[in-house]
């Protein structure tokens, strides 16, 4: 696809090297232009999605640095030297990650174009919180809309994909319990 | 209350067709696709509500060669969107009937040259007085539609309800308000189109309706079927929202592609989108009713108004849905119904989940607390009273044959709720708390599929094919949105022809590849479509056994082969079927009178609210919903399809708010236009009684829609129940809790808590 | 999306001595931009006016959490899941734990920072009541040398504060001397995460016997910025809770309160549910003192 020349000149555009999905990247391109921008017109991995460009819906939720982002608020030059984990760099030789497997058996995706960010929202949190209580799950999911769901098949895979991990009696509080913890 | 049929994938959890695609992020939605080529296009708009176009001027400081323009002039047909009524254009035409009207088209290679594009064209407007609200348009002061304003009226009547007020022994009155709800589907409005001079049109886009799109298509470029072609992409989230818009946008940049001579692309962002497409019909419905002493209904006059926007598109069927609903699940022997839709200068409002009946069912069941308050019966009581019973008659005179529980699911809704001892405890402890919690109930129904004689005026037709390489396509133009179309269609496929859930696929929903099933809205896909391809399925076992030697019963491998030498013969395996009406439906359209609808699922709603009178917010804590919905094809998807309703009924009642400037929305913005996240939710139990339905596939009836019904009236009764204030109108925001509490209640001094 | 990323351009020199020397340079011309919350937001609506940026991430220098026996100085490019995570922060400091966990998503709080919060100046700016209750000091930096500014005098109007031309804010100081004083802080929003806050209040008092010996309450959009509530605390400082007190607090309240109408609420609203938050804390400190 070709693009016109922009208004400041590509000569000056930074070269900027991160690995997505444990491959080295390099990109040659504007340094304001969001990661969003640069992971699906650049790198085309498309899976990253753009629900509101305002970092309110979490479609765009990657991995950078161990950390969960908002990756159409993250302009690609504080990306420099990241580590970066999308959704396609989830599942690992073919097989489905365990947050993957469990959304599929408990319909945690209907429309699936907040899966992608969901997956990395959950992945973030399990990562930091093995065995998390509802309300943990509940906050750390606070920042990816799901207009679908009601977001309770998303809470109950996410529970089950903590069994799977642990091979253990997941968190026995119910929602309910918790669901005014703070 | 469930049937003893066996079924092995009808009925299970099996994976979502496309599930893995969609957990993988391999799932193409129309933003992650480019063609060779492919330029950007974008709309200018209006930014007044209602004028003439005095001027438009384009700013010399942008090289417009470059920029493939086009305005009304341009269009090759007929400068006009197809669905109802035509008075909606493609194009403003030397006036402009609401904010963000598309007045003109740009395209160009380059996203950021084109939106400083738009920018700079300049539009001079000679405004005109603009209407905003039902009462203007009712005054016909300012006529901005047709002759009078009215998009749309109604009239039923049953029996003689003018002698009923003589004989009640109250009669009870109130006004209830709905407001405009946004999709807000997670992926926003996008298509892609191309056009040859030999090929014609081919658009590709988020959308529920390949068929209306198509239908659309061809007048604006007046072209023959064969040179238009509509694909669905995989649609981020739809609820009504796709059903009629995408028609505007797909002609929009289908004439960007003619005009430029590339593909174009139009995606919206998202300010774009919750500004300038088309949201839920605001609503005001005044009731008038007579009761008797023990509560029963004597009479109801309902006077039901919708606000329709600037143009008709669906006002006229949304009304016709809140016609048939706004009654309730109740027998009433005299009713009188006027139901009109009105005119305005906002945004056209369309097609929204629910389609009328959230609207007038949150009238209805408010309206029942209000006549239990007043006469002093229990609000269960009152609806145990006057429920509808198999043998009744319901506000058109339909007969109820088919199952009607509505006192067990009552029953059970209590019971899940432990509604009277959750009301006791919140009794007790209400007056010591400053947080007031409160039970509130809803029993409602919904109607399955097209309304009267809709389905027949559709004439659906499905069915299937088997491929050379041994899979069964389901071929439908009904499509998946999230809601499970590909599923159960595949399931129903599977069931029927006795082969496995993995030999079944869809066929793309491409209106060069499948026939026209009808469009996916008003929840008829599993109940109308899933019985049209269970009888393409049979009608294929009796042409296999007739011709290639299958026998009685077969295995999944002598299916495949008995297909094989069939098409040996024959060429092709496809079996279609047209839709059939069951049997005995009479609907008079004049009259309002007959079976509106074939089908019915039933529903009774509970909710536990608390309101915090620190800061006057409410939250729904615990939610139950029990309904029946014929028999459930996967449990999974129909309890994922209820809990989703209820997320965005808890949304509709309490939380979303669109906010009109000037006929625009200034809340154009997901900061500003709120919807509940996951730590507002309540948790959601999901109870479902089964009565298979026998003209449904395998069973179904429709369910889609009928979560969005009972959410929010229960949830207003639970604040009624917890404040003991009456508050009618929704969105109830905090805002409006706090005035509604201090004026019943003078702020009481601090010392005194 | 309708931002350019052409139109702009973004350097990051790595270093804050570097940083201070372009801002130095060229006064007023370069905008720092540090996690991207507010001005990537900004960008995407095509309404970010800055054509040069410069980055603030990943300066170690900025992010720092320092703790000395007097207090802790919060570097201004600590993100709010750095506050989070901070033992001292959280132990002593609840208020500005709980406040940076009421900021927008877990993503937006790995990478929105305290200084972000602060410069930006929003009046319902999340951390604010609790740097105003905990009467935090800034810490401003530029080429020519470091001031502070008690952080009640930071702001100067609706998104206008001290800042000048070259300097930028480096840290953020709140003394150790809460750990006995009552706390108290409460976010009015539009739902219970992602929200702007509509009404907040932050609060903390020290009794002794029933008597008010300090008092310190932060407001958010109760005005044009972030505000002590200087009027209110004066008519409470130094005297029991009563139903006079509490009265006179209202009267004070409401008279120094300038609320607006606006797209997320009305300015009745906002007073009314002050009043009540005052309340709640201060009903909550009369209980505490008959335990």
């Amino acid at each position: 696809m070709s693009t016109k020349e922009s208004a400041t000149s590509s000569k000056h555009w930074p070269t900027i090297r991160f690995n997505v999905n444990g491959e080295a990247r390099i990109v040659k391109v504007p340094p304001m232009k969001r990661l969003l921008d640069v992971l699906r017109e650049d790198l085309h991995l498309t899976g990253t999605k753009e629900g509101c460009g305002e970092g309110e819906c979490g479609s765009c939720s990657v991995r950078m640095n161990g950390e969960l982002v908002n990756s159409c608020l993250v302009p690609v030059m504080q990306a420099e030297g990241a580590d970066i984990q999308t959704v396609e760099g989830l599942a690992l030789d073919g097989k489905l990650h365990p947050l993957q497997e469990a959304f599929l058996c408990h319909g945690g995706a209907q429309c699936g174009i907040c899966t992608p960010g969901m997956l990395m929202a959950a992945a973030q949190l399990l990562e930091h919180s093995p065995n998390p209580a509802m309300a943990e799950i509940r906050e750390a999911l606070a920042g990816n809309l799901c207009r679908c769901t009601g977001f309770i098949r998303i809470f109950e895979s996410v529970a089950a994909a903590v069994d799977a991990q642990s091979a253990g009696p997941a968190t026995k509080l119910t929602m309910e319990q918790t669901h005014h913890a703070r | 209350m469930n049937t003893p049929t066996t079924t092995r994938i009808v009925g299970a959890a099996v994976p979502r067709k496309e599930g893995v695609d969609k957990l993988l992020g391999r799932a193409c939605y129309v933003d992650d696709i480019d063609r060779e080529g492919m330029w950007h296009g974008a709309t200018v708009r209006s930014s007044i509500p209602r004028g003439l176009i005095r001027s438009i001027a384009f700013d010399r400081r942008i090289d417009w060669s470059e920029f493939a323009i086009v305005t009304a002039a341009g269009i090759p047909g007929e400068n006009c969107i197809q669905l109802i009524v035509a008075d909606q254009p493609c194009l403003a035409d030397g006036k402009v009937n609401h904010c963000e009207e598309a007045i003109l088209l740009l395209a160009h290679p380059d996203k950021h040259k084109l939106r400083e594009a738009v920018g700079a064209v300049r539009v001079e407007y000679e405004p005109l007085p603009p209407v905003f609200t039902i009462e203007e348009s009712e005054r016909q002061d300012v006529i901005v539609w047709g002759a009078d304003n009215l998009l749309k009226r109604f009239l039923l009547e049953k029996g003689d309800v003018d002698s009923a007020w003589a004989r009640a022994a109250h009669i009870v009155e109130g006004e209830y308000r709905t407001g405009a709800q946004e999709h807000l589907y997670i992926e926003n409005q996008g298509v892609i189109a191309e056009y040859s001079a030999e090929g014609g049109v081919t658009v590709w886009g988020s959308l529920q309706c390949p068929y209306y799109v198509f239908k659309a298509l061809r007048p604006v470029f007046d072209l023959p079927e064969e040179k238009v072609r509509v694909i669905q992409t995989e649609t981020g989230g739809a609820f009504g929202g796709k059903e009629d818009y995408p028609s505007t946008l797909a002609c929009h940049a289908a004439l960007l592609a003619m005009k430029s001579g590339h593909p174009v692309k139009m995606v919206y962002d998202r300010m774009e989108d919750l500004a300038a497409t088309t949201k839920r019909h605001p609503s005001r419905v005044r009731h008038r009713t007579a009761v008797d002493r023990d509560g029963k209904l004597l009479a109801m006059e309902i006077d039901l108004a919708t606000d329709g926007g600037a143009y008709a598109t669906l006002s006229s069927t949304v009304l016709s849905r809140a016609t048939l609903h706004a009654t309730g699940p109740y027998l009433c022997p005299n009713i009188r119904l006027h139901a009109r839709s009105w005119a305005t200068n906002y945004v056209p409002y369309g097609a929204f989940r629910g389609f009328g009946a959230p609207q007038a069912i949150f009238a209805m069941e408010r309206h029942m607390d209000e006549i239990a308050a007043t006469i002093g019966i229990d609000p269960v009581e009152l609806r145990r009273r006057n429920f509808l019973h198999v043998g009744d008659t319901n506000a058109t005179e339909q007969l109820m044959r088919e199952p009607v529980i509505l006192d067990q699911l009552l029953d059970r809704a209590l019971k899940e709720s432990d509604y009277h001892a959750r009301r006791a405890q919140f009794g007790r402890e209400n007056p010591v708390s400053p947080v007031k919690r409160g039970m509130g109930i809803a029993a409602f129904y919904h109607g399955s599929g097209f309304t009267g004689s809709g389905e027949v005026y559709l004439n659906s037709l499905a069915g299937i094919d088997v491929t050379p390489d041994g899979k069964v396509r389901v071929l439908v133009s009904n499509t998946e949105f999230g809601q499970g179309t590909n599923t159960i269609l595949t399931q129903i496929a599977a069931e029927a022809l006795g082969i496995g859930y993995a030999d079944v696929t869809m066929a793309a929903p491409d209106t060069g590849v499948v026939p026209n099933s009808g469009p996916t809205v008003a929840s008829r896909t599993s109940m109308v479509i899933g019985r049209i391809i269970e009888r393409a399925c049979s009608q294929l076992l009796e042409l296999l056994r007739e011709h290639a030697g299958l026998g009685a019963t077969c295995t999944p491998e002598e299916f495949f082969a008995a297909c094989g030498r069939y098409r040996a013969v024959h060429g092709e395996v496809v079996s279609l079927c047209r839709y059939e009406a069951p049997p005995g439906i009479y609907w008079d359209d004049q009259r309002y009178h007959g079976e509106a609808y074939g089908a019915y699922a039933w529903a009774v709603y509970v909710a536990q609210v608390a309101v915090d009178t620190v800061t006057y917010s409410a939250e729904v804590e615990n939610f139950w919903a029990v309904q029946e919905v014929g028999r459930v094809l996967h449990p999974v998807l129909a309890a994922g399809q209820i809990e989703g309703g209820i997320a965005q009924g808890v949304g509709y009642a309490l939380y979303e708010k669109v906010v009109w400037q000037d006929g625009r929305m200034a809340n154009n913005q997901m900061t500003n236009y709120i919807m509940p996240t996951a730590e507002d939710v309540p948790p959601i139990h999901v109870f479902f009684e089964e009565i298979p339905f026998r003209f449904g596939g395998f069973g179904a009836k429709g369910l889609g829609e009928l979560p969005h019904d009972g959410p929010a009236p229960a949830i207003l009764n639970a604040i009624r129940d917890a404040t003991g204030v009456a508050f009618n109108s929704i969105p109830l925001m905090p805002e409006d809790l706090y005035l509604g509490l201090a004026a019943a209640q003078p702020a009481e001094e601090t010392a005194a808590r | 999306m309708r931002g350019n990323a052409a139109m702009h351009d973004l350097v990051a020199p790595g270093n804050l001595g570097a940083v201070l020397d372009l801002l130095a340079a060229e006064p007023g011309a370069w905008t720092p931009i540090a996690g991207g919350t507010e001005l990537m937001v900004a960008f995407s609506a095509g309404r970010l006016a800055a054509p040069k940026l410069v980055s603030l991430w990943g300066i170690p220098d900025l992010r720092t959490i320092e703790v000395t026996s007097q207090s802790v100085v919060i570097g201004a490019a600590a993100t709010f899941l750095d506050l989070r995570r901070h033992a001292v922060i959280a132990a002593e400091f609840p208020l500005l734990a709980k406040a940076a966990s009421w900021i927008g998503s877990i993503a937006n709080q790995g990478r929105a920072t305290l200084g972000g919060n602060l410069v930006n100046g929003s009046p319902a700016a999340d951390s604010s009541p609790a740097l105003l209750a905990y009467e935090a000091e800034i810490e401003l930096i530029s080429a020519r040398g470091r001031r502070r500014v008690p952080y009640s005098q930071f702001h100067t109007g609706y998104k206008r504060n001290v800042l000048a031309a070259d300097e930028l804010l480096y840290a953020i100081y709140i003394q150790r001397r809460f750990v006995r004083h009552k706390q108290y802080l409460r976010k009015v929003g539009t739902r219970r995460a992602m929200a702007i806050a509509k009404v907040a209040l932050g609060a903390t008092a020290l009794l002794e016997n029933g008597v008010i010996r300090e008092i310190r309450l932060g407001a958010a959009s109760l005005a044009p910025f972030p505000t002590r509530l200087l009027q209110t605390e004066a008519s409470l400082l130094g005297k029991t809770i009563t139903r006079d007190t509490i009265q006179s607090a209202h009267r004070a309240l409401l008279a120094e309160v300038k609320p607006i109408d606006d797209i997320r609420s009305t300015a009745e609203y906002r007073r009314r549910v002050a009043v009540n938050l005052l309340d709640e804390f201060l009903l909550q400190l009369r209980r505490e003192e008959s335990q």
